[in-house]
C-alpha cells in the first residue's frame, strides 16, 4: 500500500508550534506557523504546569486569531484519564470542538473512541504519548477511531520513517526541535516512581515542586523527591533535573546513562523528511517563553520554505535555545541506539 | 463480586538468562509452584536468542502438570525482524497470545487474546474498547492508584468472562527505549552489544551519585530498583474484585515466593508474615507499593502485624 501524502515533494512541511500562552500563540502566528497547539488549563495536557495553558475563554480566542491568519489551532488532550473520573477529559474533548479546534491531539484509546462517538467526522490526531511505532499500531488508531494524523515515537531513524510512511493510510508528523524523551513516550514512569506524578497522568514530568537545589561543599547538587539527580562544579550551567537526564552509576561508571542533557534539532534533515514523506514537523515547548518560540518558529519558517524551494539547506542558528547548548538529531540516526 | 478464588500467574522471565537457567527454571516451576497461568516468551529485546526449543518443551510441560499458559508480545516493536515476531505469535493457535504494545493489538483484533502490562489502560473506556476487540483478560500497569483500580474492576465485573490481574511482585517495569542502557553503561552499541545484559540474570544496578540504589536497567528497558510487593495490599485488592496477581521472575526461589502469596491469599498466612518470610528470601532487597497509594512509587507502606503480639 502506498498513498503519497505530500501532493509534490515541493509541498513545504507543515509546522506545527507550541504554545503555553495566548502571547507564545500569537508570537508562534506572527513567525509564521502554519499550526499552533495548545491545552487547557488543567491535567488534561501533557504540560500542566503552573501558570500555563488556555482558559475556555482564551482558547476560542486563539481559534478564532488562528483562524483569521488562515491557520489551524490543536488542542492537545494528551494525558490518560483515570478511571473512574474522567469527566474533565471528557469537558476539554466538548469545549475544544465547541472553541472551533482543527484537531484534537489524543493518546489515551478509550478517549478516542469517546471523541470519535461524541464528534463523528472532526480530525482526530494521535499524540506521540500513544507511542504508535509500527505500521499495524498506526493503522490500528485509523480504523478503530478515524486517526488522520499520527504523532512519531521519538524511537525511529530517518530510514524506518521512510518505510513507515509507504506502509500507512495517514500523515505523520515528527518532532523537530526542543526537549526529548529518551524513552517511548507515554510509556515511562520514571517520574511518578519518585514523585508520584507523572506524564501520563498528571501532565507532567519531574514536577517543579518536587525540584530542590543543593549546595555541598563547592558543587550545586540537583534533588528530584529523593533521588539525586546530577552535581555541577561552580560556573557549570545546572539544567533542570528531568530524571532520564541525570547522572547515576552503573557498572562502576558515573554516566549519563539514559541521555545527555543535549536538545534535539533536525533543522538540517528537512529535505531527507520531506524525502521520508512527513506531512508536518513538531517543535516542542508549551512550557518555553514567547521569546522562544518566535525565535524558533521563525529558523524553522525559513528552513522549512528554503527545502520546499530546493535551496541548500540552512542550519539553524538555534543554539542558545537548546538545552545544554548541545543539539542531536537524537533517534532519527541509527547510531543513537 | 467476592467468592472468586484469587489465581497466581507467573509473568514472562524479563531478563536475559541462558537457555539452559530458563529449562530449569520453569521445570521447578512446573513441579513446584503453585501457580495458575505462566505467561513465556520475549517482551524486552528481538535480539536476544531467541530460546525456541526451551520455550516450547516447558509450555508442553506446563500444560501437562494442567497449568494455563500464555505466550507474551515485545514490549516495543519498531523494526521489520520486530513485527515479524509478533506476526509469528498472532497467527499461530497452540497458544493464546498476550498483546504488549499496539501493533500485538492491531493484529489479535477479532480474537480472544490478553493485555498485557505495557499497554496503557488507565480507565474504563480503554477496558471496555479492548474487551470490545477481544481482550479477555488484562494485567494492568504498575503505576495505577487503588481508586482506578477499584473502578476497573468493577467495569470488568460488568464483562463476561474477564478476568483483570495486578503486577504483585517484582521489578517494576519504568520505561523502555529504543536505545540500550546495557550496551551504554558497557561502553557499547546496541548493534555491537555484546549481549552483555546476560550478566545481569536480576537487571544492572542503577545508583545515584550519593550510592543510593535506585533504578535496575535490562537491556532496553528500565525497571525499578526496588521490588514491587502488594503483600500488604491484597485482602483490599482482592476485596474490590481483582481475581488476578502476577508475580514478575526474578533471579530469587519464585517457587517460595509463589507460596507465601497462596497462603497470603488463601488467608492461611497474615500479610505481615509472609512480609517477613518474602524479606528473608532476599535480604538485601527493598520492597515498593507506592504507586498503589498514590504516592511516589518507590514508597513502601509496609503490611501491620494485627491483634496482640
Amino acid at each position: 500500500m502506498s498513498v503519497p501524502l505530500n501532493m509534490s515533494p515541493n509541498t513545504p512541511l507543515a509546522l506545527i508550534c507550541p504554545a503555553g500562552t495566548p502571547a507564545a500563540l500569537d508570537a508562534a502566528l506572527d513567525a509564521g506557523a502554519d499550526a499552533v497547539y495548545c491545552g487547557f488549563r488543567d491535567e488534561t495536557n501533557a504540560r500542566n504546569f503552573p501558570g500555563l495553558n488556555f482558559s475556555r475563554p482564551e482558547m476560542k480566542a486563539a481559534a478564532c486569531r488562528a483562524h483569521g491568519a488562515r491557520r489551524e489551532l490543536y488542542v492537545a488532550i494528551n494525558t490518560f484519564p483515570p478511571a473512574g473520573a474522567m469527566g474533565p477529559w471528557i469537558r476539554a474533548l466538548d469545549d475544544a470542538m465547541e472553541a472551533g479546534a482543527d484537531a484534537m491531539i489524543l493518546a489515551d484509546a478509550g478517549l478516542l473512541a469517546l471523541a470519535a462517538r461524541r464528534h463523528p467526522g472532526r480530525r482526530l490526531h494521535l499524540s506521540v504519548q500513544a507511542a504508535a511505532s509500527t505500521p499495524e499500531a498506526i493503522r490500528f488508531y485509523h480504523e478503530s477511531f478515524g486517526v488522520r494524523r499520527v504523532v512519531l515515537p521519538r524511537v525511529l531513524t530517518l530510514a524506518e520513517i521512510a518505510a513507515l510512511n509507504r506502509e500507512v493510510p495517514v500523515e505523520t508528523e515528527v518532532f523537530a526541535f526542543g526537549g526529548m524523551c529518551v524513552m517511548a513516550e507515554g510509556r515511562c514512569q520514571l517520574s511518578s516512581y519518585v514523585t508520584g506524578q507523572s506524564p501520563n497522568t498528571h501532565g507532567v514530568c519531574s514536577p517543579a515542586e518536587h525540584v530542590r537545589y543543593e549546595q555541598r561543599g563547592a558543587a550545586l547538587v540537583s534533588r528530584v523527591g529523593g533521588i539525586t539527580v546530577d552535581s555541577f562544579a561552580v560556573g557549570e550551567p545546572a539544567g533542570y533535573p528531568t530524571l532520564c537526564k541525570g547522572r547515576f552509576r552503573a557498572n562502576g561508571r558515573l554516566s549519563h546513562l539514559f541521555e545527555d542533557p543535549v536538545s534535539l534539532n533536525v533543522a538540517d534533515r528537512i529535505p531527507e523528511l520531506m524525502a521520508a514523506g512527513v506531512t508536518a514537523l513538531k517543535i516542542e515547548g508549551r512550557q518555553r517563553g514567547k521569546a522562544y518560540v518566535s525565535r524558533v518558529v521563525a529558523e524553522f519558517r525559513r528552513a522549512v520554505d528554503a527545502a520546499a524551494a530546493g535551496l541548500p539547506s540552512i542550519a539553524a542558528g538555534l543554539a542558545d535555545q537548546t538545552e545544554g547548548r548541545r543539539s542531536t538529531s537524537g533517534a532519527y540516526e541509527r547510531r543513537w541506539r | 463480586m467476592t467468592g472468586i478464588p484469587a489465581r497466581l500467574t507467573l509473568g514472562p522471565v524479563l531478563f536475559n538468562w541462558p537457555a539452559a537457567r530458563l529449562a530449569d527454571f520453569y521445570r521447578r516451576i512446573t513441579d513446584e509452584a503453585p501457580v495458575d497461568t505462566v505467561v513465556l516468551g520475549e517482551v524486552v529485546c528481538a535480539k536476544r536468542p531467541p530460546a525456541v526449543e526451551v520455550l516450547a518443551e516447558s509450555v508442553d510441560r506446563l500444560r501437562r502438570a494442567g497449568k494455563e499458559v500464555l505466550l507474551a508480545t515485545l514490549a516495543l516493536v519498531m523494526q521489520p525482524r520486530e513485527r515479524q515476531a509478533v506476526r509469528d505469535l498472532a497467527v499461530q493457535d497452540d497458544a493464546p497470545v498476550e498483546a504488549n504494545d499496539a501493533t500485538a493489538l492491531a493484529l489479535l483484533r477479532g480474537r480472544p487474546h490478553a493485555v498485557g502490562p505495557y499497554v496503557q489502560v488507565y480507565n474504563e473506556e480503554t477496558l471496555a474498547l479492548f474487551a470490545s476487540h477481544g481482550a479477555t483478560r488484562l494485567c494492568l500497569g504498575p503505576d495505577l492508584p487503588v481508586e482506578a483500580v477499584v473502578a476497573l474492576a468493577a467495569r470488568a465485573a460488568e464483562l463476561p468472562g474477564f478476568s483483570l490481574e495486578v503486577l504483585a511482585f517484582g521489578r517494576l517495569p519504568l520505561a523502555i527505549s529504543a536505545r540500550c542502557y546495557h550496551a551504554r553503561a558497557h561502553g557499547l552499541q546496541k548493534d555491537g552489544c555484546q549481549f552483555v545484559c546476560g550478566r545481569d540474570p536480576d537487571g544492572l544496578e542503577v545508583e545515584t551519585l550519593d550510592d543510593a540504589p535506585f533504578l535496575a536497567v535490562n537491556g532496553v528497558q528500565v525497571l525499578s530498583g526496588s521490588y514491587g510487593c502488594l503483600l500488604p495490599d491484597l485482602q483490599l485488592l482482592q476485596a474490590a474484585g481483582i481475581t488476578g496477581f502476577r508475580l514478575s521472575p526474578q533471579a530469587v526461589d519464585m517457587v517460595a515466593v509463589a507460596d507465601i502469596h497462596r497462603s497470603v491469599l488463601d488467608g492461611e498466612l497474615a500479610a505481615a508474615e509472609g512480609q517477613v518470610r518474602l524479606a528473608a528470601l532476599m535480604p538485601e532487597a527493598r520492597f515498593a507499593n507506592g504507586f498503589l497509594h498514590a504516592r511516589a512509587g518507590l514508597d513502601w507502606l509496609a503490611a501491620r502485624r494485627t491483634g496482640p503480639e
